[in-house]
């Protein structure tokens, strides 16, 4: 594991580094040590499990932030086959928090897309830290709309901190693309999958997420507001982010429970960076798993079904009479 | 240490006169004294300087719809603190208490001129016209029912809370709550009109504030996604004048036109007219 670090991680990575060691020692000294390492690797794996069953919902945004957690583009390249990008919106310019094209799964045509954010500081900046301008959701929804005209079913991936709140997103009207996305992707006559992996940030994450199945990662985050924005609100500064995220009720068990996902997608022990193959196979079985529940059904009855899904969300009390 | 405090006079128009409450109020854009009764006859519109002021939900509706004719949406439905969300449920109470209203919500169906349609108002003395689980209910509730009674809508947003984050991500999900059944309303070839007041903001906008068929602002309201201050804060520079202002919008291509209130209702008249039945 590279140079970044989660300090909850500290023992986990402590374990692992001696796992190595012995590793070297046998191969240089060629004293059998498998029997040790295998116990290790069953202690290390229980850890992680341990650890990582337990996390504070602050240190699950830690996780969905990490640097080498798989990022969209790592995702449509390994899950899917033939990935062709396509760029711009038609209207302004190609933008490049938000990427997509056409692919194919398992051999069938689909149209991905998603929210890209950096690998290190000059990709961070080359995708403005996966924030979207107007241009992102535009661009989002001419791919869907082309996919729906060929029938061909949508995954779509979400990672966001937000929308980019810039003067030239206001004046191109980023609340008119993502409004517009909401509107349209709720009458979209193909399937959507909506995958949040990383951040899910408020409406930036929204204007992409609207679909048939809503599915989150086991260490993924989705808010209406950011923790800090959030503590900033309410403890007027930005330093009890920790104390609002378990306000907020972010993570994958909480929309859970709260009927907004369908379902979490379980990470490998010990999170989704510590293991890239293992999560792109989930993520193939997942995917297909709903796909095969979804291709196929009335069109109609697909959108009566998603109108359904938003309808029923929210939490009231109704006085009758 | 001054042992005589001196004494500053001015005249009425200065700003730090107190005003006894009630029967004369202060325009809080150009401090100008104004009789309460004069104010209320001009809608909330400062008479010196044509400020909008803000005006609730129950005022606004008073002001659209025709007497006698409005019929409020039956269903009574109450805000939930599901979250114990820190003084989410003193923050209610509060309010109820200072609008009467059990969310930030008028809807309602009524008559403007003689012509039907179905009316959906925010409130922004309700926890800043904030949409939680509530305001997006009604308003699906009223737009179904337009769809049913076969009315066009028009909602009117007073909502710089955006969405109400004392509901987490169900707030969020309100915005394709709503936004989904604009969608069915256009299907059924119905219009939608969206009146923008001062101030719209967040998930407001970024659903059905910016979804009208057809868009109206009233004069120098706030109209944007993010905050004016979060996005100094981000690219750490002033913001030019009028930004996100109403007339900005328009000439940003983002909204029709921009209406005063004296003119707001005639406007609605001639544009329900021309969708007609």
């Amino acid at each position: 594991m590279s140079d970044f670090k989660l300090d909850f991680e500290k023992s986990i990575i402590e374990l692992e580094k001696k796992i190595e060691e012995l590793k070297k020692f046998t191969e240089s000294r060629e004293i059998d040590f498998s029997e040790e390492i295998k116990k290790l690797e069953i202690k290390s794996e229980s850890m992680k499990r341990e650890i990582y069953s337990k996390l504070s919902p602050w240190q699950r945004i830690q996780v969905a932030k990490n640097l080498l957690r798989p990022r969209t583009l790592d995702y449509i390249q390994k899950v899917f086959e033939d990935f062709i990008p396509l760029h711009g919106d038609r209207l302004f310019k190609d933008d490049t928090a938000v990427i997509g094209g056409l692919a194919f799964f398992e051999g069938a045509p689909v149209v991905v897309l998603g929210h890209q954010k950096g690998k290190d500081t000059k990709d961070h900046i080359f995708r403005n830290f996966g924030m979207a301008n107007p241009e992102g959701y535009r661009k989002a929804l001419r791919l869907i709309q082309m996919a729906e005209r060929f029938n061909r079913p949508v995954i779509s991936f979400v990672d966001t901190p937000g929308a980019y709140p810039g003067i030239g997103a206001e004046e191109r009207g980023v609340a008119e693309a993502i409004a517009k996305n909401l509107k349209e992707l709720s009458g979209v006559k193909t399937p959507i999958i909506v995958i949040v992996h990383g951040e899910g940030g408020s409406g930036g994450a929204l204007g992409i997420a609207i679909g048939d199945r809503i599915l989150m990662l086991e260490n993924a985050v989705y808010s209406v507001i950011s923790p800090e924005g959030c503590s900033a609100i309410i403890w007027k500064n930005a330093s009890r982010a920790a104390d609002a995220s378990v306000v907020l009720k972010m993570t994958a068990q909480d929309l859970l429970e709260l009927g907004v996902i369908d379902e979490i997608i379980k990470e490998p022990a010990g999170g989704a960076h510590r293991n890239h193959a293992e999560i792109i196979q989930t993520m193939k079985n997942v995917i297909r798993k709903s796909l095969k529940e979804l291709v196929g059904l009335d069109k109609n009855e697909l959108v009566a079904r998603r109108y359904e899904k938003f309808r029923a969300m929210g939490k009231f009390l109704e006085i009758e009479g | 240490m001054a042992l005589f405090k001196k004494i500053k006079f001015g005249h009425a128009s200065d700003k730090n006169v107190d005003i006894p409450s009630g029967l004369w109020s202060k325009c809080e854009n150009c401090k100008e004294i104004i009789y309460s009764k004069q104010l209320e006859e001009n809608l909330k519109v400062c008479p010196k300087c044509r400020h909008h002021q803000r005006v609730s939900a129950k005022e606004r509706v008073k002001q659209l719809i025709d007497e006698g004719t409005f019929e409020a949406e039956s269903s009574k439905l109450m805000p939930l603190d599901f979250l114990n969300f820190p003084e989410y449920n003193e923050k209610i109470k509060k309010a109820q208490a200072a609008t009467g209203l059990d969310d930030g919500i008028c809807t309602g169906t009524g008559k403007i001129h003689g012509r039907p349609t179905a009316l959906g108002v925010t409130d922004s003395f309700f926890m800043m016209g904030s949409m939680g689980s509530v305001v997006g209910e009604k308003l699906a509730r009223i737009i179904e029912l337009a769809i049913k009674k076969r009315l066009p809508v028009i909602i009117v947003s007073s909502s710089g809370g955006g969405a109400r984050m004392h509901e987490g991500i169900l707030s969020l999900m309100q915005m394709a709550k709503t936004s989904a059944a604009l969608k069915k309303l256009s299907d059924a070839g119905l219009p939608y009109i969206a009146v923008l007041t001062d101030p719209t903001g967040g998930g407001v906008t970024a659903s059905f504030g910016m979804l009208g068929d057809i868009t109206i602002a009233e004069p120098n309201a706030l109209i944007c996604f993010a905050g004016p201050r979060v996005i100094e804060q981000t690219i750490k520079q002033k913001l030019p004048k009028g930004f996100q202002r109403s007339e900005f919008l328009k000439e940003h291509g983002f909204i029709d036109m921009v209406v005063e209130r004296k003119d707001l209702k005639e406007n609605l008249a001639k544009i329900l007219k021309f969708f007609g039945n």
